[in-house]
């Protein structure tokens, strides 16, 4: 049975480069994907853009495409991506002059658009999936809209001979299912195909979470190599049968138990797992070791796919201040409290206008809170107080660094480390589109 | 007995939901897990976190349980004022769950 590799070369936007380099170098693949694009990106992104409409591509897209284009073209390995993020067109032009400065001819980039839907989404209000409230509170706070579509367009790039395939807010499974459907031909109505093939897309979409990152824990798991762990490899087969593995030698490992976390990762209903081309189901997945890193993984499904298409709307919600000064020593944790206790009284003498605060002590119970934190009641050597709250204004977000900061001369004997900061928070939500909606694109530039 | 022996587990997040898997590390301790890591336990253990349902689905292939905690994160990773944004520290906090003898 015909099998196709396909490596992961990010699992979000920050990731590591270098294993992206040794899996197209070493990795026998035939893709190389990307997956750039978390919640938020894409609004960010659009920010970018508005300001300078060269921009709103991923900012590491340049640094990726320099590592990885020579080899991929040497080795005819294809690359998909959502790097284009809010600008897929000029995430192209980019690539294509990165193509020209190193010499490469003949290499045909692709660029995916229309998912940008902010004109519909503003022109009427939508219900919010996640509130219940409508669009049209936001009014002129959304700052971008994007849908989650799935393989088609990416297929069409790749049967139209792409080399390069650059997208925007594709379904991150769509990325890796893509090539599944271009290269056998699998039918966009073989539910069972389409469930398997998002199995593999969510297996692979987050790189090194599912080849031993992420799950290190000294004592009952151990990984070695993390500083140098190697991404993964999906080995699939024409029935959408799927081995996972790395490059021999690389850091970190694939074992059924890395596989079963990062099947279970971000998952709610295993038997419902929506997406733009299926209503996949995991609830049947297996999962068992074949070799030294190799891993089976079969059994997934699914059903016909939803009327409509997610879409995430990026708002700017409010700003957040925030200030952290630290203690060491006998008295710490009662130094930080006083700190605390101060700041929340300074911040009320100043009537710093806030929505929402937070008081923590971080090395107490800032993570988890005192339930869960109150289990041994040792007293750690240091804390860290970190006030943090949520304002309607930036120069409302500032102030509460300040009274921070000021504790350095008016607070707690021996406060060291302040440090203040302030920014606007873009938030997103979710309106679900009937995908009638929806038209997407393919525009190729040939270099 | 805590959790941690029995199981391993992996916390994810979409808006303000987080999940996370309990996984047996031992197949044959699937059972046990599903008797004791319960939907009242999880709540009752994330008491100060979780201020929304919790949904239990099960996996018996993989041996593994997966939680839904809604209204989990603070508002979610994009607008939350937690120090952990995402919630990935709440797996290690649930294998702190006491498992009892049996």
């Amino acid at each position: 049975m015909r099998k196709i590799r396909i490596g992961s070369g990010a699992g979000y936007a920050g990731d590591r480069i270098e294993p992206a380099v040794e899996l197209a170098e070493k990795g026998d693949i035939d893709y190389l994907v990307f997956e750039c694009l978390a919640e938020r990106t894409i609004a960010l992104s659009q920010q970018a853009k508005m300001k300078n409409p060269a921009l709103g591509y991923d900012a590491l897209l340049e640094a990726r495409m320099k590592a990885v284009l020579p080899i991929c073209k040497a080795k005819g390995i294809k690359i998909v991506t959502n790097m284009g993020a809010a600008n897929p067109l000029a995430g192209v032009k980019k690539t294509a002059e990165i193509a020209k400065a190193l010499g490469l001819k003949g290499l045909k980039i692709a660029a995916v658009t229309g998912d940008d839907v902010l004109d519909t989404v503003r022109s009427k209000p939508w219900r919010l999936e996640e509130t219940g409230t409508s669009t049209g509170d936001l009014g002129n706070r959304i700052v971008s809209a994007n849908a989650y579509f799935g393989v088609a367009p990416i297929v069409k790039a790749l049967q139209d001979g792409a080399d390069v395939v650059i997208t925007g807010r594709a379904a991150d499974p769509a990325l890796f299912m893509a090539p599944l459907v271009h290269e056998f031909g699998w039918t966009m109505d073989d539910w069972d195909k389409l469930g398997k093939g998002t199995v593999v897309g969510h297996l692979l979409e987050c790189a090194g979470q599912v080849t031993g990152g992420y799950f290190a824990d000294p004592g009952p798991k151990d990984v070695e190599g993390l500083g140098r762990l190697g991404f993964p490899i999906g080995e699939v087969d024409e029935a959408g049968n799927l081995v996972v593995t790395k490059v021999a030698g690389s850091g970190g490992k694939v074992t059924a138990r890395t596989a079963k976390e990062q099947l279970l990762y971000e998952l709610h209903d295993p038997k419902n797992y929506y997406q733009p081309d299926v209503v996949a189901d995991f609830s049947q997945v297996t999962i068992e070791e074949i070799g030294d890193d190799r891993v089976r993984v079969t059994g997934g499904t699914g059903r016909p796919r939803t009327d409509t298409l997610k879409v995430s709307v990026g708002y700017v919600d409010s700003y957040i201040g925030e200030g952290q000064i630290s203690y060491a020593g006998p008295g710490a944790v009662e130094r930080g409290r006083l700190a605390l206790d101060i700041v929340r009284e300074r911040l009320e003498i100043m009537q710093v206008r806030t929505t929402e605060m937070r008081f923590d002590l971080i090395g107490v119970d800032a993570i988890h809170g005192a339930t869960l934190s109150g289990r041994d009641g040792h007293a750690p050597y240091e804390v860290r107080a970190r006030v943090t709250g949520r304002t309607d204004s930036m120069a409302e977000a500032v102030r509460i660094g300040n009274e921070v900061e000021t504790l350095y001369t008016n607070g707690p004997a021996a406060g060291g480390g302040a440090f203040k900061s302030a920014r606007e928070v873009v938030a997103v939500q979710s309106v679900l589109l009937p995908r009638t909606f929806l038209t997407m694109s393919v525009e190729i530039m040939e270099v | 007995m805590i959790l941690r022996e029995l199981a391993h587990s992996r916390t994810g997040d979409k808006g303000n939901t987080s999940n996370i898997s309990v996984i047996a590390y031992d197949p044959q301790d699937y059972e046990r897990l599903r008797r004791h890591v319960t939907v009242d336990r999880v709540k009752a253990h994330f008491s100060d976190v979780v201020h929304g349902d919790v949904v239990r689905y099960e996996l018996p292939k993989i041996g593994a349980l997966n939680f839904v905690m809604y209204e989990a994160l603070g508002g979610g990773v994009t607008r939350t004022l937690a120090l952990d944004i995402h919630g990935k520290c709440l797996s290690s906090a649930l294998l702190l769950m006491d498992i009892p003898n049996d």
